[in-house]
């Protein structure tokens, strides 16, 4: 079968051509040594860094960007994917959950690019206008100016765009849940919601593992949208900034593919956006296996999930 | 208000122990923090469901005030003024050809699989890793697609599909190449929705044809597939839905040029070989984060974009509908 071997290409002949940047820059590849910005203007205009190769690159402020955006979002979703799942298969009303269930559908249908548009046009204006202050501006201006394209707002709707996957998956876990066992604990006496809590999340639990890991590998491969709202420059936020470190721009990894794409890339500008993509892969590539794995425990109590 | 529901005189001295039996577990009855998570999932639930009002009502506010009947059938002009810009018939009509390229690969090739991996999945080392592989290509973002699509439609070998330099250098880009990295986002969709369509048939249909000599491919081909032909539909309009509000393959793929731009004077095969743009890279280019930056012709476009994808929308709903052999799992529509 040609999918099998499709995955195999495809590690093989990104791995291929992202091998140059790779090789030119070691381990320092993933560092943090140098100015993005300035790495890439040098090898779009052709004109090596003074002291460095023309593949010179070091990853750290796009990876740390990607860090923070992923980890914010997926954090805000796992809280409130599993408070809807749970509203939805435990608490809805017959007419609230006939609402609920095609908004999660819809919220999962809208493309990228007009979470993106809201983002760009509405979201990062309010933030702008209510969230940050003169002061916080002036506070970093030095470094950075802050626009409403942030962290914050990327990792806002970022929570909004992977939330439907986890309420989904959650969803149908909670209530592929034995009702015996619930039972069994309702006839112990105990109310509802801890019946919900001890039994039946702990029951789905790998579900709702596995179901945070897709999420993740989601959230990683978010381009366009983050390379509108995300600020678009590879600005390492620093948590140091006290709160100030919400409204500072980052600028993630897939992101970084779209922006620093242009029609004929070629040389050391292709060789680095396919070593990003690699990273990409083999990280997409490692979070299938991992939601694989973490979801063998429902085997064991015969949920198939 | 737990005390509340104690019947009267529960504590008074001498009487036994009252035991309380709620009729019905109430809410009221609740500890505090218990009550405080229960109150939280409705906030949640409902929080949603305003969140995707916001969505739907902005679009259509912004939308609508910015849409005029002009723009369907202008082609898109470069204008710093929006008002001499354009319209996005261009990329209506890419849409329109990258998904009927990425559907006519992904329906017929995700049915194969699908049909293969339910009803023989044999020698099942290879069922297993086709399985795998499938869900891998589910899970690798759209972006990597593209950037794997670029290093191999670059090859001279595959100068057919695309522009070809003269000094022997491939582009890479154009509507055939991303109508077919398009394909695989739809796969998986396409695959998923047979399997589950085949996995609801009753056995004794498949039980009847083979009673009657059909081989299993007869079988297959005039029995269970015609059996499922909505859930093959529904996965095919899930498939259409990834593809129309896919961006990231058609800004590296199709060039999200201006307009499109047809390779020589073959009408049709020219065009299929040339750049172009489609509504989502149309948004994206008109965004403040593009180059156009005209935010009335970005609205305009998204709005008929997110139309098109309600309409998907209830288009699968209804097909899913009509499949309701037993329970269907609306969880596996997304």
């Amino acid at each position: 079968m040609g999918v099998l071997g499709l995955i195999g290409l495809m590690v093989v002949t990104v791995g291929i051509n992202a091998w140059p940047s790779f090789s030119a820059n070691g381990l320092s590849w993933f560092g943090n040594s140098g100015n993005v910005v300035l790495q890439f203007r040098a090898m779009h205009a052709g004109m090596a860094l003074p002291g460095h190769s023309l593949l010179y690159f070091s990853a750290w402020p796009l990876i740390w960007g990607t860090i923070l955006v992923t980890v914010v979002a997926v954090a805000l979703a796992l809280v409130f994917s599993t408070l809807a799942a749970i509203f939805l298969t435990e608490f809805a009303p017959g007419p609230v959950r006939r609402v609920l269930e095609p908004v999660v559908r819809l919220l999962a249908g809208v493309p990228s690019v007009v979470y993106g548009l809201i983002g760009i046009l509405a979201v990062a204006r309010v933030v702008e206008e209510n969230f940050i202050s003169n002061a916080r501006k002036q506070s970093v201006a030095y470094v950075v100016q802050l626009n409403g394209k942030d962290l914050m707002t990327a990792a806002l709707i970022l929570t909004v765009m992977i939330m439907p996957i986890m309420v989904a998956l959650t969803s149908s876990a909670l209530a592929s849940v034995p009702a015996s066992w619930r039972e069994g604990s309702a006839a112990l006496g105990v109310n509802r919601w801890r019946t919900i809590w001890r039994v039946s999340l702990r029951t789905a639990r790998p579900a709702i593992a596995a179901a945070t890991v897709l999420a993740t590998a989601r959230a990683l491969g978010e381009a366009i949208m983050l390379a509108m709202v995300s600020g678009g420059r590879p600005f390492a936020a620093n948590p140091l900034d006290g709160l100030t470190f919400l409204f500072e721009p980052v600028q993630p990894l897939a992101a970084t593919i779209v922006q620093e794409f242009g029609g004929q890339t070629s040389g050391p500008v292709a060789s680095t956006i396919y070593a990003i993509a690699m990273v990409l892969l083999v990280s997409a590539a490692f979070l299938s296996f991992a939601a694989w794995a973490v979801k063998q425990p429902l085997k064991r109590y015969g949920i198939g999930v | 208000m737990a005390t509340a529901e104690l019947p009267s005189g529960a504590n008074a001295p001498g009487a036994p122990p009252a035991i309380v039996r709620p009729r019905h577990d109430s809410t009221a009855a609740w500890p505090l923090i218990d009550r405080l998570g229960y109150w939280l999932c409705w906030v949640t639930g409902i929080g949603l469901c305003v969140i995707a009002a916001a969505i739907v009502l902005f679009m259509l506010v912004e939308g609508i005030s910015a849409l005029r009947l002009n723009l369907f059938v202008e082609s898109p002009a470069a204008s710093l003024h929006q008002s001499q810009s354009g319209g996005f018939l261009d990329p209506l009509i890419g849409t329109f050809i990258v998904t009927t390229i990425g559907i006519l690969i992904a329906a017929p090739a995700g049915v194969a699989i699908a049909a293969w991996l339910s009803e023989y999945g044999r020698p099942s080392w290879l069922a297993r890793a086709v399985e795998s592989s499938i869900e891998m290509i589910a899970g690798v973002p759209s972006i990597v697609l593209a950037i794997f699509g670029l290093i191999i439609f670059s090859r001279s070998i595959f100068g057919f599909l695309s522009q070809q330099a003269s000094d022997g250098s491939v582009t890479g880009e154009s509507f055939l190449v991303a109508g077919i990295v398009m394909s695989l986002l739809a796969l998986p969709l396409v695959v998923g929705a047979t399997r589950e369509a085949l996995a609801q048939l009753p056995g004794r249909l498949r039980e009847a044809s083979y009673a009657l000599g059909k081989t299993r491919a007869t079988t297959i081909r005039s029995v269970l597939l015609p059996a499922i032909r909505p859930g093959i539909a529904s996965g095919v309009v899930l498939g259409i839905g990834r593809i129309v509000g896919d961006t990231a393959i058609i800004v590296i793929l199709l060039g999200a040029t201006l307009k499109n731009e047809p390779v020589g004077n073959v009408p049709l095969l020219g065009t299929l070989r040339g750049t172009g743009s489609t509504l989502t890279s149309y948004v994206y280019n008109n965004s403040p984060a593009g180059e156009g930056n005209a935010p009335q012709k970005a609205y305009a476009a998204a709005f008929v974009l997110l139309m098109i994808v309600l309409a998907l929308n209830a288009l699968v709903t209804r097909l899913s509908r009509g499949l309701s052999l037993g329970t269907t799992d609306w969880t596996a529509k997304l």
